[in-house]
């Protein structure tokens, strides 16, 4: 795992990937708080966007208006323009039911469904009619698990309760689990920060690993986990994108004051 | 932080216990006995009840009877001697009597039992006014039997009765017009002889009500069919009523002032006197919709009025019970809300919901007040029909048939009423019982 080095700011090809999502002056009220101020960001396909920032600063907010995930909560308003391949998510159009089988989640705590790891896998399929019958369903189970370098732990126990798992395991569920219904973003609202240092490796490198098939922005309080991981960083501070561009630009020569200071760990 | 100007504390030994803390521990040491001396009274206070109750009422689960042969006689019994039950059926219950005691008279002089003090009426008053009643419907059912000797066995007159079970003694009988020591004293010889017996009394469970004057053949068979189709009511109409109104509120309803005000009426209405629920029931269901009085649907409907509420808030706080994660978990794999809440919420929810219908049940199977209202105290002997046609007909109900016996004058009610409060209990704990299985199991899936 030496490649897992902390501070190893690769040499990370990000140039011409294509454009997944584009938002463009997105701000969100709750009730009267404006929580987020004006935001533009363009997250590329296949890579990895780690949003960086202190507590509070509004990036997971942020990530939950990329699924439209703050529809749930009653008094959250959304205002400005988040294209999903030249598509708005906000059109009226649009059933958030659909956006979010395309735009997958996994969030800050493992949250398996009480039931078998095999019902936690194949839930997502099954509502959005991805297989035909069993076989194809027990396939693309096997694939995700194996996406989610959970397979050979958990193979000869699917019918055991996801619930039974170790946290990293869980975690690893969960993102096999948004993995099985083949979507094009995955959003991670702090992965790691319920695991311990081994199950965090893990799901980096596993993440690492999604990167090859999807688009991944991932919030995280960890610079180091940012720079390991990701090949975009947005810093926000106070509900304002501050800084955004290539993670080894922004942690070795951020053009911002605040930036420095964060990184550096003078705010936070 | 150590600051020259703060004073220092004197060192103190962790050996001694420092008078503050000494105080801190007292006080913990008394609010355990308030704790536990609150509930050795609740204990106590419980284990009095059961034993006032079961020593009361043990004995109504037993029933002393009369076994003597008795010879049908068809001059008297089938005077036309066509063996017509529609015939048969002219002659009553009066026309029946004067043979059992002839029966019983015979008999005891054939087994040379002395009948010392004791008139060929009293001999007849030692049979239960229920018997003659109980041979003729033998009779008018199996009419070949006319003209035979049958062994009939007979109840008992209640003080006879009361006198194998310790209720009536002789020196009682000596202040009691309806029985004299003779008569007890003849009892104790044919008992003695094997014609009188106490032995398990099935009719009581499965009997119907009987008048005033016969407690010996009072049963709860009604009160308990009318109890029972209740509850499949109640079941049927709040379980699915209670449960969407909860889901609905909880999952679906916008947090406005409107469905605030439902919240707040919800949880008043689960405080509202449950003859209020009595008033409303005989006001609507009978008044204005015409439903037929004393019959269970009306009682059924009355009552599902009152356990919703507790049926709703149970399953609400079961509801919000299950972790929010779960939802998010669903909707960010793109379930819809019915999804995520029928797929997820509910089956977390559904041990809860199970208890809170249960306790609901349990506590509708022992409301009396509203069912008063309605007519369900009134004197049921007629079976009711099977569901659904039963649901119409008049039935009593057990804690109101509990309520009915207490008001009556013979002393052989007074078991009656513990026995049927025992029955009562032993349904009340199987309920609670299935409440706490049923719960367990869910919980053990995962």
């Amino acid at each position: 795992m030496d490649d897992m080095n902390d501070m190893r700011l690769v040499e990370r090809a990000v140039d011409d990937k294509e454009l997944k999502i584009a938002a463009d002056g997105v701000d969100v009220f709750y009730g009267d708080t404006h929580a987020i101020k004006a935001v533009d960001v363009n997250i590329l396909d296949k890579t990895v966007t780690a949003f960086i920032g202190p507590s509070g600063c509004g990036k997971s907010t942020f990530l939950r208006c990329l699924n439209r995930m703050n529809d749930t909560i009653d008094v959250c308003r959304v205002t400005g323009n988040i294209l999903l391949d030249g598509e708005d998510i906000y059109h009226p159009k649009v059933d958030p039911v659909q956006l979010r089988a395309k735009v997958g989640m996994v969030f800050q705590k493992p949250n398996p469904f009480p039931k078998s790891i095999y019902d936690n896998v194949s839930y997502g399929p099954r509502i959005h009619g991805l297989a035909r019958n069993k076989s194809e369903l027990d396939e693309i189970v096997e694939k995700s698990l194996r996406r989610a370098a959970l397979w050979d732990e958990v193979k000869d126990r699917l019918t055991a309760p996801g619930t039974g798992l170790s946290g990293g395991q869980q975690q690893r569920l969960c993102i096999a689990r948004a993995v099985a219904t083949s979507p094009e973003v995955l959003l991670m609202d702090e992965p790691c920060s319920a695991l311990d240092p081994i199950a965090t490796a893990q799901v980096e490198e596993l993440i690492d690993e999604l990167r090859e098939r999807f688009s991944v922005v991932i919030v995280t309080h960890s610079m180091q986990q940012a720079a390991r991981v990701s090949q975009k960083t947005a810093f926000f501070h106070l509900g304002e994108l501050v800084e955004f561009g290539d993670t080894s630009q922004i942690f070795t020569n951020p053009k911002d004051p605040r930036t420095e200071s964060y990184i550096t760990g003078r705010i936070g | 932080m150590t600051d020259a100007s703060t004073p220092v504390p004197p060192k103190s030994s962790l050996y001694a216990t420092s008078d503050r803390v000494k105080r801190r521990n007292r006080s913990e040491t008394r609010f355990r006995a308030y704790g536990f001396a609150a509930i050795t009274v609740g204990v106590l206070a419980l284990i009095l009840l059961v034993i006032s109750i079961v020593s009361n009422g043990a004995s109504a689960f037993r029933q002393t009877y009369i076994t003597i042969p008795v010879e049908l006689t068809e001059a008297r019994l089938d005077p036309a001697g066509n063996r017509d039950p529609a015939e048969m059926a002219r002659v009553t219950t009066f026309g029946y009597a004067p043979l059992l005691a002839q029966a019983l008279q015979q008999h005891l002089q054939g087994q040379g039992i002395s009948m010392e003090g004791v008139t060929p009426r009293d001999l007849m008053a030692m049979i239960s006014q229920e018997a003659p009643a109980q041979v003729r419907a033998l009779v008018l059912a199996n009419p070949e039997i006319v003209g035979q000797t049958v062994t009939m066995e007979m109840l008992a007159g209640g003080r006879i009765d009361g006198y194998f079970k310790g209720r009536v003694t002789l020196e009682s009988a000596e202040r009691d017009s309806n029985v004299s020591p003779a008569q007890l004293l003849l009892a104790e010889r044919m008992a003695e002889a094997g014609l009188i017996e106490t032995r398990f009394n099935w009719a009581f469970i499965t009997g119907p009500d009987a008048s005033d004057q016969r407690p010996e053949a009072a049963g709860l068979g009604i009160a308990i069919l009318g109890s029972f189709y209740m509850m499949i009511v109640v079941l049927v109409l709040a379980l699915p009523i209670g449960v969407a109104a909860s889901i609905y509120l909880e999952e679906f309803a916008p947090q406005n002032r409107f469905t605030d005000a439902i919240e707040v009426n919800i949880s008043n209405l689960a405080a509202v006197p449950s003859i209020v629920f009595g008033i409303l029931g005989l006001a609507i269901f009978i008044n204005f919709a015409g439903l037929p009085q004393s019959a269970p649907i009306v009682g059924g409907l009355v009552l599902t009025l009152m356990t919703l509420p507790t049926i709703i808030i149970a399953t609400r706080a079961s509801l919000r019970a299950v972790p929010p994660s779960i939802r998010d978990a669903a909707l960010g794999l793109g379930a819809s809300k019915m999804q995520s809440v029928f797929h997820h919420v509910l089956p977390l929810a559904a041990p809860g919901i199970l208890t809170g219908t249960i306790i609901g049940l349990a506590q509708a199977l022992g409301e009396t007040a509203p069912l008063l209202l309605i007519g369900m105290v009134a004197f049921v002997r007629e079976f009711p029909d099977a569901p659904p046609e039963g649901f119409f007909d008049p039935t009593s109900a057990l804690p109101v048939q509990v309520y009915n016996w207490t008001q009556r004058s013979d002393p052989a009610f007074v078991e009656r009423a513990s026995g049927a409060t025992i029955v009562l209990l032993v349904f009340l704990l199987f309920m609670n019982a299935m409440a706490v299985i049923l719960r367990r199991r869910f919980e053990r899936r995962w």
